[in-house]
């Protein structure tokens, strides 16, 4: 039958091919549908993996992890210097990473962090991050830049390459530090997260893009802020009290130097934490437990905090609710997905029906052989699932070659991966109802011509 | 054991006011012939889809090969039609995208009988094709849309005969072929029948075929009540 079937097709392969195309691509759309809305997912859930609490200034918590993971927006105000210390020493916390934002390079945004970041930070399931090429910055180094797979591949940035940041987390900047330039010292193995997209600088040269510019090497105060120990003094203080006006990233020259300058003080000295540089902003700390029962205490306890307004992002917590905002727009995707598929089915229908006037000899001619009016729908209905079964499987392969052609592009703009090697069973059953949807449609043609074979019998009257 | 055996068939079709056909008695043995002849629209092609159990029919009216076709389901009349008859008809009698040997072989993928008694079907298609004065490797690689109408209707008759069926029905098969044609297809049918005790019963308007039957039958002599 099958064999039959395919023979029969093959003389109306015009037509047929057509319909086989039409499937063929609403199949594509689905299944791109849903690997884009996995592998958006997985970018995230992979980005935020080992990391139990994201702490920053008061916020929504899902803008919180939205700018602080994985680099897109940013939080609102910044949070203090003294609030990281506090939450380093808080019972329970294994370990915590400064991080600050606000920068680009080229569009990619660029933290500044120091060196545990590459010690604590993992990805996909645990995984460490590795360098493909150079070195880490060496702590305290505030020239030094770490790229992300990404951001290196996209611009040939080697170890070595002398990079300039700007201002803002937008692609389109004004603002060019091109006083305070980067040297690449490693590019970061790709991950498939967000930080394949970021440039990884220190505390200090993250600061050093916004310090005053025009600062004299020669300055005294730079030695006196190497021989004094920064965070106990009251000077130390003072220039904090200072600065802090710049976190508007004013860069009004001049007027502030000296604060400036007593930026630049203590970059290459180590505060008794053993942090190479204390700035006094941050905009993010990563916090991993010890002991990950205690992380909704240690949530509480930073939502109470009377020094300073600040909220505590549970990762998983904030993607849920993540899931929740993008759920309607993948419905919509879906929907118009599916849309498609309905009407690329409908056209299989109309193919079928359409040639059933012109094969009613046919289907006589195969009853005075001694085919049942079953056999004949089933004739119809093999013709369908071959319709609609080949069009699944070049379906599959558009969206293979589209996911191997886009591929690069979706991953280097949005840090999506497309999954090209296998289906979960979502996307099977995604593809089984479809197929089951080709078949039930094809009942409309199957019944037609069931009652047409019945009618007709061995002659055709038409 | 008559082949054919007709007795008090009365069909009318849906939303008729009278009988379409009315047949009072008619008998068919092993590898007997017989012509059937009346004119144009008397009823024949209906007399023909009884037989082949297309339409149903009242029990005991109809009885092919010893089996009353009135007695059985529509499935078990289908299987019964691939098993014991063959059929050809005017025109339109192959699968257009099929070759001829395709065609022939084409009873053979609906009755298991039918494939076992032909052995070979290919073979036996060959055979076949090649007694009715065809190239059977023209019609291996030609398909039937292609044939002359000739070819075509010998192709048909091939098809009937092949797994050797025990009745063959042919409603006008000879009026798309001139007269040489006509007499050498009606020979070779007959020759091929009686070679394989089949029984024939032969529907046509055409009364100049007469001579080439042992019997002859008017359409409107089996008829009790008219049609018209």
């Amino acid at each position: 039958m099958i064999g039959f079937s395919l023979r029969s097709l093959w003389n109306r392969r015009f037509v047929a091919g057509l319909t086989v195309f039409a499937i063929a691509l609403s199949a594509a759309l689905i299944v791109g549908v849903e690997k884009l809305r996995d592998g958006a997912r997985d970018s995230f859930v992979n980005s935020a993996s080992g990391i139990d609490l994201v702490v920053a200034p008061r916020g929504n918590p899902v803008q919180i992890l939205m700018a602080a993971v994985f680099g897109i927006g940013g939080t609102g105000t910044a949070m203090s210097w003294e609030s990281f210390e506090w939450l380093e020493n808080m019972p329970g916390v294994a370990w915590a990473v400064p991080i600050q934002m606000g920068d680009n390079h080229r569009g990619y945004p660029v933290i500044g962090t120091d060196v545990t970041y590459f010690e604590h930070v993992r990805h996909s399931g645990g995984q460490p991050l590795q360098l493909a090429s150079g070195t880490l910055f060496i702590e305290g180094q505030a020239d030094g830049a770490v790229l992300g797979a990404e951001v290196a591949a996209r611009f040939g940035h080697a170890p070595g390459t002398v990079i300039v940041n700007a201002h803002g987390s937008g692609d389109v900047s004004f603002h060019m530090h091109d006083d305070a330039p980067f040297t690449v010292t490693g590019v970061l193995a790709p991950s498939g997260t967000a930080i394949d997209r970021m440039v990884i600088v220190s505390l200090a040269g993250f600061d050093a893009i916004h310090a005053p510019h025009g600062t004299p090497d020669a300055d005294p105060l730079d030695a006196a802020g190497l021989a004094v120990p920064p965070r106990n003094t009251r000077a130390d203080h003072e220039t904090h009290e200072e600065h802090r006006e710049h976190t508007g990233h004013d860069h009004d020259e001049g007027s502030r130097a000296a604060a400036g300058t007593g930026e630049h003080a203590h970059p290459r000295g180590r505060d008794p934490d053993g942090h190479a540089h204390a700035p006094e902003r941050l905009n993010a700390v990563y916090v991993g437990l010890a002991d990950r029962t205690g992380v909704l205490g240690l949530q509480r306890a930073v939502n109470d905090r009377a020094a300073e307004p600040l909220s505590a992002v549970l990762p998983a917590v904030a993607l849920t609710e993540l899931w929740g905002i993008t759920g309607t727009a993948e419905r919509a995707l879906q929907i118009m997905a599916w849309t498609v598929a309905l009407a690329s089915i409908i056209g299989m229908v109309v193919m079928l029906s359409a040639t059933l006037e012109s094969r009613r000899r046919e289907f006589a001619i195969l009853r005075s052989v001694g085919a049942s009016p079953a056999h004949v729908v089933r004739l119809i209905l093999t013709e369908a699932a071959v319709l609609t079964g080949a069009g699944l499987f070049l379906g599959i392969g558009i969206f293979i070659l589209a996911a191997r052609v886009a591929g690069p592009v979706l991953a280097s703009r949005f840090g999506v991966q497309l999954d090209t090697r296998g289906f979960d069973a979502r996307e099977l059953a995604v593809l089984a109802s479809l197929f089951g949807a080709g078949l039930a449609a094809a009942l409309v043609p199957a019944i037609k011509v069931y009652r047409a074979t019945l009618a007709d019998g061995l002659s055709v009257r038409i | 054991m008559p082949m054919l055996r007709i007795e008090g068939l009365d069909h009318r079709w849906t939303g008729a006011r009278q009988d379409t056909i009315r047949v009072g008695a008619l008998a068919l043995g092993a590898g007997e012939n017989l012509f059937l002849h009346g004119p144009s629209g008397c009823g024949k092609s209906t007399l023909i889809s009884a037989i082949a159990g297309v339409i149903d029919v009242a029990e005991g009216a109809v009885c092919v090969a010893g089996r009353d076709i009135g007695s059985l389901g529509s499935g078990a009349r289908d299987r019964f039609r691939a098993d014991h008859i063959g059929l050809v008809f005017q025109m339109f009698n192959l699968v257009p995208w099929l070759t001829g040997i395709e065609n022939v072989i084409l009873p053979c993928t609906f009755s298991r009988r039918r494939r076992r008694r032909a052995g070979n079907p290919e073979a036996v298609a060959r055979r076949l094709l090649g007694d009715l004065g065809l190239d059977p490797d023209e019609l291996g690689r030609k398909t039937a849309g292609d044939l002359s109408v000739g070819q075509q209707q010998r192709v048909a008759v091939a098809r009937a005969l092949i797994g050797t069926p025990d009745l063959i029905l042919a409603d006008e098969p000879t009026s798309a072929l001139d007269a040489d044609a006509k007499t050498a297809f009606l020979d070779v049918l007959m020759r091929d029948c009686k070679a394989a005790n089949t029984a024939l019963l032969f529907v046509s308007h055409d009364r100049g075929l007469e001579g080439h039957f042992d019997r002859s039958v008017d359409f409107r002599d089996l008829d009790r009540g008219g049609t018209r």
